[in-house]
């Protein structure tokens, strides 16, 4: 049988709407993978160092408070910092367009938009799992 | 509704109905689906007729408006006599940059103010805190000291507006430098009219911005309440607020029954202080969503109404008719607005206004159409402070006292929401009360539960959004961007340096320690020493570490 894609879904700052996190969360286990969540106010170091515990295949950041340009490309330059960049890491929540092509830059693999549909979603990490576990 | 003879003639003229006219109809013409739902799944009839309210007087289930049990509005003459509050909601930067839009806003014919704070400010920490790195001003304004809320009422009348503060975990410290404000003015404290949200309990089911366990926390908000009763008596120390609960995705069932479950929690912890629920049962207010399912919306609200009256009257034993009251504010739904094609969500906002006011709301604000990206620009917030406009000037709703009164479709609603809340609050009885529930995780996973049905709902096109899953066009939205300037963040963070550099240490070290020793006291109400400490010129984060370090910090049970 086929490894379990795993998958961190986390909550980096204070940000505290977790409907989205949650709804995914539960669509991505739904579709088979384990998903271990980390709750909320997490500090890019909390997330990084849960990953590496975790043993993660990749993770989904959510933020919706405006604060992502600082706490996303920090825990992508964590993980690297731990030998750990091979985790693809994806981001979701209230991004504005603009600030899309400077996370890509900064290593984020994916930002998904509000009414992104979930099985793109799922398709995405389907993705992420199996290039990482060949 | 009609008497007996009455309704065997209209059972036998529905049910000839039934076998011609519709049967010929549906033969014609199916309908579009088997089954119709409104927004929070709950299934639709396709005819509400007088035998659906059989065996319901309307003189018990309606009253009159103004009386028990007040289902048709809290007021005699309800918007004849005086229109709902325009309040709406903003923050953004710093104080001196939410100072200009509330007089913009103001200069525009809003009637209340409404400060939304930044997440720093919502989780007791000042903006020089680490844990506030990237967050400055983002979703609301930075409110750290009481210079900061001098610089945001400057030049605003706090003595004749009434302000709305949608503060939780900190509220007591928030109001406190609301109070020590108004205090440096001159303008006294039992003039203060206004509102702290200061419900703890849908934090830790909804809103998650909690600071201390629930026991530590039902515990200063009794101290406001108690503290209100004495010197601020017009000022309402809660809003019982439903609106998140809806927000994270609850139906409108289930924000009904949590809100009103959490509302008569905080009675038991009152009466339990020792105070008389007369004192101050007629300051709790309450603060629902407006969705965008019209009639469920507009019968929720009137379920509300009758349920807490019931509830305040028959369990509670209050007498004084005032804290029967219902009284609400009303906010459309942010949740129901789209990223996609934005200017449609003027249209979403609209129709969710009038639920709100066709349901009796005391006050109201609608959100603007750029709100799924960020704080609203002023050219988006003055299109949806007009929209109430429209609604009151020019709608005619307001003309009449509870028009959709007597819809067999709303009463019969109205009936069915309040059935589903009672059975809520038994499931919560069962599970030993309010916080129990929530330590089980079950309020949070009833709620996520909801939240996931809706989006597979709307995933597997049961459910259209329009742009979203149906209508979709391909176009970039064009919304202009509200940024919090670098400038604004310098300023905040160069006025804390100075606040720390230049106070009193000796008095402001003084006041932390009293503070300190009324948390560990029991008996002691902390409101008088969080006063104290902000007078001194304690700082928010200051003040929450003395209280987290005295009562320890929630961990939330993990679930989705």
């Amino acid at each position: 049988m086929a490894k379990k894609i795993r998958v961190l879904m986390a909550k980096p700052g204070l940000d505290g709407h977790d409907r989205g996190v949650k709804v995914i969360a539960r669509a991505l286990r739904d579709a088979g993978m384990e998903v271990i969540y980390t709750g909320l106010r997490q500090t890019p170091e909390d997330i990084v160092e849960a990953a590496i515990q975790e043993d993660v295949d990749a993770i989904g950041l959510s933020c919706l408070s405006g604060a992502h340009m600082v706490l996303f490309p920090e825990v992508v330059s964590l993980l690297k910092k731990r030998k750990a960049g091979d985790i693809v890491v994806a981001g979701g929540g209230i991004i504005p367009e603009e600030d899309i092509p400077k996370l890509k830059k900064a290593g984020v693999r994916v930002v998904f938009g509000p009414g992104t549909p979930l099985k793109e979603i799922v398709a995405f990490f389907e993705k992420a799992g199996a290039a990482k576990g060949a | 509704m009609a008497d007996s003879d009455d309704l065997q003639e209209i059972e036998a003229r529905l049910r000839k109905w039934e076998a011609t006219t519709l049967k010929e109809a549906l033969k014609a013409l199916p309908e579009r689906r088997k089954e119709f739902l409104t927004t929070s799944s709950r299934p639709v009839r396709r005819l509400y007729t007088p035998l659906d309210l059989r065996g319901k007087p309307p003189s018990e289930r309606l009253g009159q408006p103004g009386e028990f049990p007040f289902t048709r509005g809290i007021h005699p003459t309800m918007y004849r006599g005086r229109l709902w509050t325009m309040r709406m909601f903003a923050g953004y930067g710093s104080a001196d940059d939410t100072n200009r839009r509330f007089k913009y806003l103001i200069s525009h014919g809003e009637t209340g103010l409404s400060v939304a704070f930044d997440m720093p400010t919502l989780y007791g920490y000042d903006t020089d805190a680490p844990e506030a790195k990237g967050e400055f001003g983002t979703c609301g304004v930075a409110v750290s000291s009481l210079d900061d809320m001098q610089i945001l009422f400057r030049d605003i009348d706090v003595g004749e507006i009434s302000t709305s503060m949608t503060i939780n975990a900190p509220a007591d410290v928030t109001w406190a430098m609301y109070l020590g404000m108004a205090e440096s003015r001159g303008v006294p404290l039992t003039k203060l009219r206004g509102t702290i949200q200061n419900d703890i309990l849908k934090e830790y089911e909804a809103q998650k911005e909690w600071i201390f366990p629930p026991e530590p926390s039902m515990r200063l908000v009794v101290d406001t309440f108690e503290f209100g009763v004495k010197q601020v008596p017009q000022w309402n120390t809660i809003s019982i607020s439903g609106y998140h609960i809806r927000e994270a995705g609850a139906t409108a069932g289930q924000e009904l029954a949590f809100t009103l479950a959490n509302g008569m929690e905080y009675v038991r912890w009152g009466i339990d202080r020792g105070l008389k629920v007369d004192s101050f049962a007629p300051r709790l207010s309450f603060f629902f969503n407006a969705h965008n399912d019209l009639f469920e919306e507009i019968a929720k609200y009137r379920a509300a109404r009758r349920i807490w009256a019931r509830e305040m009257r028959d369990t509670f034993g209050a007498k004084n008719a005032r804290s029967w009251l219902l009284r609400t504010h009303a906010q459309t739904a942010g949740v129901s607005l789209t990223a996609q094609q934005p200017e449609v969500n003027i249209v979403r906002t609209t129709i969710q206004a009038l639920a709100a006011v066709l349901g009796g709301a005391q006050s109201l604000h609608t959100n603007s159409y750029d709100e799924a990206y960020q704080v609203p620009n002023e050219k988006a917030v003055r299109i949806a402070l007009r929209t109430q406009q429209i609604l009151a000037h020019e709608s005619g709703i307001a003309n009449t006292v509870d028009p959709l009164g007597g819809s067999y479709y709303l009463e019969d609603l109205t009936d069915e929401l309040e059935e589903e809340a009672y059975r809520y609050f038994d499931r919560i009885q069962e599970l030993g009360g309010v916080i129990a529930s929530i330590r089980k995780g079950f309020i949070q996973q009833e709620i996520a539960n909801s939240a996931y049905r809706y989006q597979r709902e709307i995933e597997d096109k049961e459910r259209i959004i329009v742009g979203v899953n149906d209508f979709v066009v391909d176009e970039q939205p064009e919304v202009e961007p509200l940024r919090v300037s670098a400038a604004s963040l310098r300023g905040q963070l160069d006025r804390l340096k100075r606040i720390r550099a230049n106070r009193d240490r000796k008095k402001w070290q003084r006041s932390l320690d009293g503070l300190r020793k009324a948390c560990e006291d029991e008996d002691a109400n902390t409101m008088p020493h969080i006063l104290d400490a902000v007078r001194s010129r304690a700082t928010l984060g200051e003040i929450c570490d003395v209280m987290r370090e005295a009562f320890g910090v929630w961990e939330e049970p993990l679930l989705y």
